[in-house]
């Protein structure tokens, strides 16, 4: 275990201060830098989808996870990004100017939707989140004119500054590199006043708003960051299907990035990266599953929601720090040994909370 | 840091459903005076806090700091105004380290631009660098630098208690509302307390109000001490004079006919 000897404040500011971390995360990127060197291309454009439900993961959790703002219905701005690019490109707008329009509208969006939201707690803020979102797919599917409505809509092929990205390998490189900016600016914001901010809305409003933060407008601003990197996911998702459909965009998709976001582990960026992997090994174990299984199970046409369901119950009651707990809880076990104890990672009772003013 | 102003609170009344939680309640509190509110349970003491902290819509009566009518700002902009406050169970954000906290209490002194803080350009660096800086001088006023690091969930009571001050201290407040600053503490941490109450007092000057059941406490810092019951005023005056008031006495412990 590596004790840190820190000199200057700026030490407080390193993103990654151990060594352990650091060689971790550079063996990561590495690897996925040279991924396109060893992997063949289906299983490449299946790493950049990853990289794609990671940002839309990272998008949920500034909202979820460090915000603490329920949200069932982010697989919307997945829709209004996926869509209002594909649009933009098809009247020939280029990729960068899409990508900074379509981006400002999901803000945009998203800040209305906060505004609205900002007043609700818990249940009522998922009904609402999931209302908006069953709203923005009936509109996609209504506005044949616009959308073409459950017909789809075909994506334009990926092009930017004039260059076709549409190889495997480049637009894997894309999905890259939007990613690596997403963890980047995500984590500048976890180090400075707005993500300060956001943290000090989730854990505890009222003292929040004695110390001057302004929690209505902190909400706004989160829903409006989140939709945006959301909608972001959705620019390189609409590139990776090709093909939209409303129905994409749907209750299962929002389900879905909630199931990452739960199962990687709330409130750490990192907890969305996991998640994503976590979901998209899923449909590889699900397809297996259909195989084993009596065909009366295995062929029942709910099993994917039914197991999503399942697995974000069980993670709540298990492992409510999802994998990144358990992350932890192994680096600790090695970075300790022998002297690790179960009981080492057992929650303090939270001393008493009355008068709760809401 | 200087303080200059006088919080003066003027006939302040709240109804909670049909009942009256204060009622007509009017003090002044001089800067650089430390000003005890007593009172048995449920007298409405924390509720004065939180009507000046504006938790509270208040159903008659002026709150005044100095030149700001506080009834007519919203929660957040009370901070602005030097009064900053801590609350009786401790209101710390729990999934975020000592640190996280104590900057979150220079929040109001800071510029917040979600654009350049995603992109942490070099003046939010230099800014950041600056606030550790007070935030640091604070963590030496308290004694909490071993506890820096470390989660709010992983700290034992009397820390977080000491945390809750210094956050609230590190919004340089002129004046501070302590809400119960010694309740669950040992009798060596209160005298801790005590002791912080008068160098925050002396060193850096800052008006304090307090609500305290600890008599000796009240006793040892208090220049002045306001007792209610029933959300009633019953005395103003020096600690020795409150105590001494045949209302407050029958307030405590009862009528003596």
């Amino acid at each position: 275990m590596q004790v840190l000897f820190k000199t200057a404040y700026n030490d407080d500011l390193k993103f990654l201060a151990k060594t352990g971390e650091k060689v971790r995360v550079g063996l990561v990127v590495v690897f996925l830098l040279a991924a396109p060197l060893f992997l063949q291309n289906y299983y490449l454009a299946e790493l950049g989808l990853l990289l794609v439900y990671a940002i839309a993961g990272i998008g949920l959790m500034i909202l979820t996870g460090h915000t603490g703002q329920v949200s069932f219905g982010h697989a919307a701005f997945l829709g209004i990004g996926a869509y209002c690019h594909s649009i933009l490109m098809a009247k020939g707008v280029p990729f960068s100017v899409s990508l900074v329009l379509t981006t400002t509208l999901c803000a945009i969006v998203g800040m209305i939707l906060g505004r609205s939201a900002s007043k609700m707690h818990g249940f009522y803020l998922a009904i609402a989140t999931l209302a908006f979102l069953i709203l923005v797919e009936t509109l996609i599917g209504e506005w044949h004119s616009l959308t073409g409505g459950h017909a789809g809509f075909a994506v334009p092929s990926l092009k930017i500054f004039g260059v076709s990205m549409t190889a495997v390998w480049k637009q894997y490189y894309v999905d890259l590199f939007f990613l690596l900016a997403v963890v980047l600016g995500a984590a500048n914001l976890f180090r400075s006043p707005t993500g300060r901010s956001f943290l000090a809305v989730r854990d505890s409003e009222l003292s929040a708003r004695s110390l001057g933060v302004n929690v209505e407008w902190v909400k706004i601003q989160s829903f409006g960051i989140s939709a945006a990197i959301t909608g972001l996911a959705g620019i390189l998702l609409a590139h990776h299907l090709t093909y939209l459909a409303p129905d994409v965009f749907g209750v299962l998709e929002s389900l879905k990035l909630m199931l990452m976001i739960v199962v990687g582990g709330l409130g750490t960026i990192l907890g969305a990266i996991f998640g994503a992997i976590f979901v998209s090994l899923l449909p590889v174990a699900l397809s297996f599953l259909k195989d084993v299984l009596p065909a009366g199970i295995g062929q029942q046409a709910g099993l994917e929601p039914l197991l999503f369901g399942l697995i974000i119950v069980l993670f709540i009651v298990f492992e409510p720090q999802g994998i990144y707990g358990r992350w932890m809880k192994i680096r600790f076990f090695f970075e300790t040994f022998p002297y690790y104890r179960k009981s080492s990672f057992v929650r303090q009772k939270s001393y008493l909370k009355t008068e709760r003013m809401r | 840091m200087s303080a200059a102003a006088t919080l003066s609170v003027r006939n302040l009344s709240i109804m909670f459903g049909g009942v009256h939680a204060v009622e007509d309640v009017s003090f002044d509190v001089e800067p650089g005076e430390v000003f005890a509110i007593i009172g048995p349970n449920g007298a409405g003491k924390s509720t004065i806090f939180n009507l000046i902290s504006r938790l509270y819509e208040p159903s008659a009566g002026s709150i005044r700091y100095g030149d700001h009518d506080l009834l007519s700002l919203p929660a957040h902009k009370i901070v602005n105004t030097g009064i900053a406050r801590t609350f009786q169970n401790i209101e710390l954000f729990e999934q975020a380290t000592v640190l996280q906290n104590l900057l979150v209490g220079r929040h109001c002194h800071m510029k917040r631009n979600p654009i350049t803080n995603f992109f942490f350009t070099p003046g939010v660096r230099k800014s950041e660098l600056e606030h550790r800086r007070k935030v640091e001088d604070v963590i030496d006023l308290l004694e909490i630098a071993q506890y820096r690091d470390e989660r709010i969930a992983d700290l034992p009571y009397g820390a977080r208690k000491n945390v809750e001050l210094a956050r609230a201290l590190c919004a340089e407040p002129e004046l501070l509302l302590l809400d119960e600053p010694a309740s669950g503490l040992n009798n060596e941490e209160t005298d801790d307390v005590g002791f912080w109450l008068e160098d925050i007092k002396h060193d850096l000057g800052v008006t304090l109000v307090m609500v305290e059941h600890d008599m000796n406490l009240v006793g040892q810092v208090a220049d002045r001490v306001m007792a209610i019951n029933d959300g009633c005023l019953l005395a103003i005056g020096t600690p020795d004079e409150v105590r001494d008031n045949a209302d407050v006495q029958q307030a405590y412990l009862g009528v003596s006919e």
